[in-house]
């Protein structure tokens, strides 16, 4: 529920000294947004604007284009069962019934205590391992309803925190471009001359 | 037969290298390089249906219903008009079954959505999507599914309402907020099956320019709250006119409906506004219907006014001018009128020996400010270097600022700004200087002669934009920075951005201060006495002039006060005369705007109650007065005005009602330059203060008109969050500011665009009255903080 923390916002400059224009920077800043609350807050966009250079609105224009960014609060593991064709065949249906009946919740909604969010999903690309289901976007494939007990089980006790982070969280290892090794993006107002391709016409 | 050619080619035109030929439909189109199909199209009036196209707006292509047929070596090939540039020898057709077979199929693709609630829709009878259905469109579609819903009309601003149904996603509106207004406020969010035009989350679309995406919205998914559901287009009459709110003068035309206005919309004149508008000049329409209008003329008995007649109030006001003593009779204002009324005011003044006149209310420059060459906004924007000495153009010339704008973003031009405060252009300012107030003048030979800066202003023209940017300091602080930089660039020419409509006709045709008798002079004589009788032509000194000491003792002093407005102003309520005045849309005429652009003004609808132009009042009273008069119509104040006002030829009034009007070479006479000051140094444990104004304040257009009534804020002062600690204050509460005149209480805001040492409020909003501290024979005022 807040602006970027003193420590991503430190973060968030290193990303954006990646790009030679600092708006290019707005979803690895969503994401780090997602990773610092669990999901995208109203605040952290308006916060990613000031950093980027841009508008609220146009922060909030791009991220609310992609389904994995959300704007409200989910829960710690966003179990996304794939109902598509070979999973529906596969029993997928079942799956989802069995994990509404289990979390005492529907499809798109999280539990009381802020741990599980259902989704349905489409194809997540695993046919051949079908039915699966992703926990925060990790893969579980073939899944029966006793292994999704569980896996809900396991998730609960806290025994698979090393290998399925909270929500928002993309990987578990952060990637640092040494100073030395950085291209060194050029400031936009610093280009003089337009690159040959651009040939006299003018700029799109 | 064999013809000889006898033509010296040395007397050929030189030919145009860019110049292109195309055909279209088999006519021969000249063009030019670059120009796009769609445009060629327009300038020969081939109508190519479109949606997205706007000719001031950067092409994207996204409503694809400008589809033509382009000869290429595989044959004939659709082509999107507004995204494809002409070619020399290019063979276009609008007309092939191919070409109306894609029009036909985006129209139903955009219906497909569509709620086709034309009868319940503004738009409807004027709406593009409306009219191109029936021209461009099929006339059936095979949509028979369920077709996407919203939450019918939501408010996004103040102003503004979205009926997400009704888009079609042209882009238009959120193009115009990024490209030409600068307020990215608006998006496509949730792109995908749910596209829509949103802002973000509580944060309004607030932009001053707001009014425009309701204009050039190509359905009714945009509908400003002033005109919702007041008129149908078919019932609306229009007549073309300038907008006097400020001095820019933009386009407009004038709609009304049964007698009362309705709407204003912008018109594209091409040297000035280029169709848009500021919400402010576009929705206080409203003020003239306003039911607080004065309707009659009133005389002041005992403490309260009674109703009086016309010529019982106007020989009143005759008796009083006649036995006023020699030189004792003051007019103030006429910048809100139209020229024929300046110029009558300014011969009623000359026929009755009225020395003491002013047009502006020691809120603008000296009109020595006219005699430097003279710049206009085209030649401002087309090159070279802009030197800002004004107020925030932003909030005072809203136009202005968007052509300023927009010739940075095509990097035409190159600002330098030397302020007191962050403007709305400080952004767009190559170079943005701080200079405190009184300061501005000593800090130009410095940056001037600056590597960078010298080299800059020696690659080409250079414009000083001069303007009065705070109202508690000095004009004369102005006029020595535009002094300066003079000095340094000898052929820079000005282009004076002063406050109010027809600020520049008045000065011009006659109400420019004489032997510099200005308002505060006339204010100052007034308080000691020395004025018989007042007359406020369309001016209130109280709210508009900044010592607000020196307005009322002024006011106080004078014998008699005649107010003419068209609202009982602050000041209007202290007059023992007060005359209904007609409103703009009330009288034809014509105005003259920053430039020296002269245009016309028109009437629409009848003027409230029996209230009469200004020029009619001022016939009546040379009459009274016992003066020979043989003005009964506006053309023979026309036509005295073109024979009296050197530069001001016959012609202009014929040409004045074109749309793009004419510049005129009129320099007000000038009183001598004033003495150069030097401001104090300020102690460091005070804050200069710096007034200066909004675009929304406690104006009376302003707070008569029910929709701009609630944009003004409350009275704040802003300074420096370091400052804020210094001062000891939290964010918000109440500080006392105060000085050797008075003290006020105000709350204190933290601003980083405020620098350090300087104390920012802006001009007559809501609260506490800043102006109590300031004095006008001070030239720059420094006030303390303290909390409480």
């Amino acid at each position: 529920m807040a602006r970027l923390t003193e420590e991503n916002v430190r973060l968030a400059r290193e990303i954006i000294g990646r790009y030679p224009k600092a708006r290019s920077a707005t979803i690895p800043l969503l994401h780090l947004a997602q990773e610092q609350d669990g999901y995208v807050t109203n605040e952290a966009m308006s916060h990613i604007g000031e950093l980027v250079g841009a508008s609220s609105a146009e922060v909030f224009g791009t991220a609310s284009f992609y389904e994995m960014f959300k704007f409200e609060p989910v829960g710690k593991y966003l179990i996304n069962i794939c109902g598509t064709m070979s999973c529906a065949l596969m029993g997928a249906e079942e799956l989802m019934h069995h994990a509404e009946e289990r979390l005492g919740i529907k499809m798109g909604s999280t539990t009381a205590d802020g741990k599980f969010t259902l989704e349905r999903a489409e194809c997540q690309a695993a046919c051949t391992e079908a039915p699966c289901l992703q926990v925060n976007y990790r893969y579980r494939y073939r899944v029966t309803p006793d292994q999704l007990d569980t896996l809900i089980d396991d998730l609960s006790a806290g025994t698979l925190s090393s290998e399925i982070p909270a929500h928002g969280v993309v990987a578990s290892v952060r990637q640092h471009i040494p100073a030395e090794r950085g291209v060194g993006a050029v400031a936009p107002e610093l280009v003089t001359e337009n690159p040959v391709w651009l040939d006299g016409k003018a700029a799109l | 037969m064999t013809t000889i050619d006898t033509t010296d080619t040395n007397d050929m035109p030189p030919q145009d290298p860019n110049a292109v030929s195309i055909t279209i439909n088999g006519r021969t189109v000249a063009a030019r390089k670059g120009d796009l199909i769609i445009a060629a199209a327009d300038s020969v009036d081939e109508y190519i249906p479109r949606f997205c196209y706007h000719p001031r707006m950067s092409s994207v292509g996204m409503c694809r219903q400008c589809m033509v047929e382009v000869e290429g070596p595989r044959g004939p090939m659709m082509v999107v008009s507004c995204m494809t540039p002409v070619a020399d020898g290019q063979v276009v057709r609008t007309d092939t079954p191919q070409v109306k077979r894609a029009q036909e199929g985006m129209i139903e693709l955009l219906l497909a959505n569509h709620p086709l609630d034309c009868p319940v829709c503004d738009k409807g009878g004027e709406c593009p999507l409306q009219d191109q259905a029936f021209s461009h469109g099929a006339g059936e579609s095979r949509f028979v599914e369920e077709k996407r819903h919203y939450e019918k009309p939501i408010p996004i601003s103040d102003l503004v309402f979205l009926d997400r149904e009704r888009c079609i996603l042209c882009d238009r509106c959120t193009r115009f907020a990024d490209e030409v207004a600068g307020d990215p406020l608006i998006s496509f969010t949730q792109r995908g099956n749910n596209t829509q035009v949103m802002t973000f989350p509580d944060e309004p679309f607030a932009s001053y320019f707001s009014g425009n995406t309701v204009q050039i919205c190509p359905v009714g998914a945009l509908t400003a709250s002033p005109y919702r559901f007041k008129a149908r287009p078919w019932d609306l009459e229009q007549r073309e006119s300038t907008c006097t709110t400020c001095s820019v003068g933009c386009r407009t035309v004038v709609q009304s409906s049964r007698d009362e206005l309705l709407r204003y919309q912008g018109v594209d004149s091409d040297p000035v506004n280029w169709g848009w508008l500021c919400d402010k000049g576009r929705f206080n329409f409203q003020s003239t219907n306003s039911d607080d209008r004065l309707s009659t003329p009133q005389l002041k008995s005992g403490d309260s006014f009674v109703a009086a007649s016309w010529s019982d109030a106007l020989e009143s006001v005759a008796r009083v001018i006649r036995h006023s003593r020699e030189g004792s009779v003051a007019i103030l204002g006429g910048a809100r009128g139209t020229n024929e009324d300046a110029f009558m005011w300014g011969a009623l003044a000359d026929a009755a020996g009225i020395t003491m006149r002013d047009a502006q209310l020691d809120d603008g420059l000296p009109s020595s400010v006219f005699s430097y060459p003279q710049a206009t906004i085209d030649s401002a924007c087309a090159g070279g270097t802009v030197i800002l000495l004004a107020p925030d153009i932003k909030e005072e010339l809203p136009v202005l600022y968007l052509r300023l704008r927009d010739a940075v973003q095509k990097k035409r031009i190159r600002l330098i700004e030397i302020s007191s405060h962050e403007t709305g252009l400080t952004k767009y300012a190559w170079k943005s200087i701080r200079a405190e107030s009184g300061t501005a003048a000593a800090a130009i030979p410095a940056l001037m002669a600056q590597a960078d800066v010298a080299a800059q202003l020696a690659s080409g023209p250079v414009v000083v934009v001069a303007g009065r940017p705070n109202l508690a300091e000095s004009a004369t602080h102005t006029m020595d920075a535009v002094a300066a930089v003079l000095t340094v660039a000898p052929s820079a020419s000005v282009l004076p951005v002063l406050r109010r409509g027809n600020v520049r006709g008045a000065l011009s045709l006659g109400l420019a201060p004489r032997n510099g008798n200005d308002a505060a002079t006339i204010l100052e004589a007034s308080a000691k006495g020395n004025v018989d009788c007042l007359i406020l032509l369309g001016a209130d000194p109280l709210s508009d002039v900044a010592d607000v000491d020196l307005a009322r003792r002024g006011i106080a002093g004078a014998k008699f006060v005649v107010a003419i407005d068209t609202f009982l102003t602050a000041s209007a309520a202290h007059a023992d005369v007060v005359l209904p005045a007609a409103a703009y849309g009330e009288k034809d005429g014509t105005t003259m705007n920053l430039e020296g652009r002269v245009t016309s003004v028109v009437q629409k609808i009848t003027p409230h109650g029996t209230s009469r132009a200004d020029w009619m009042i001022a016939v009546e009273l040379l009459t009274l007065l016992g003066h020979e008069s043989n003005f009964t119509t506006l053309s023979d104040i026309q036509n005295a005005m073109s024979a009296a006002v050197p530069g001001f030829g016959s012609t202009t009034t014929a040409v004045a009602i074109k749309r793009d009007g004419v510049v005129v070479s009129v320099t007000p006479p000038s009183s001598a330059p004033t003495a150069t000051s030097v401001a104090a140094p300020r102690n460091s444990y005070e804050f200069r203060l710096d007034l200066s104004r909004k675009l929304f304040d406690r104006a009376i257009g302003t707070i008569t008109s029910p929709s701009l009534e609630n944009l003004a804020t409350e009275a704040n002062v802003f300074i420096h969050p370091l400052d804020l600690d210094r001062v000891g204050a939290a964010e918000g509460t109440n500080v006392r500011v105060s000085n050797t005149h008075s003290s006020i209480v105000l709350p204190v805001r933290a601003s980083s665009s405020i620098p350090r040492g300087t104390a920012w409020v802006p001009f007559n909003q809501i609260g506490a009255d800043v102006r109590e501290l300031v004095r006008r024979n001070e030239s720059i005022i420094d006030v303390r903080i303290e909390s409480m």
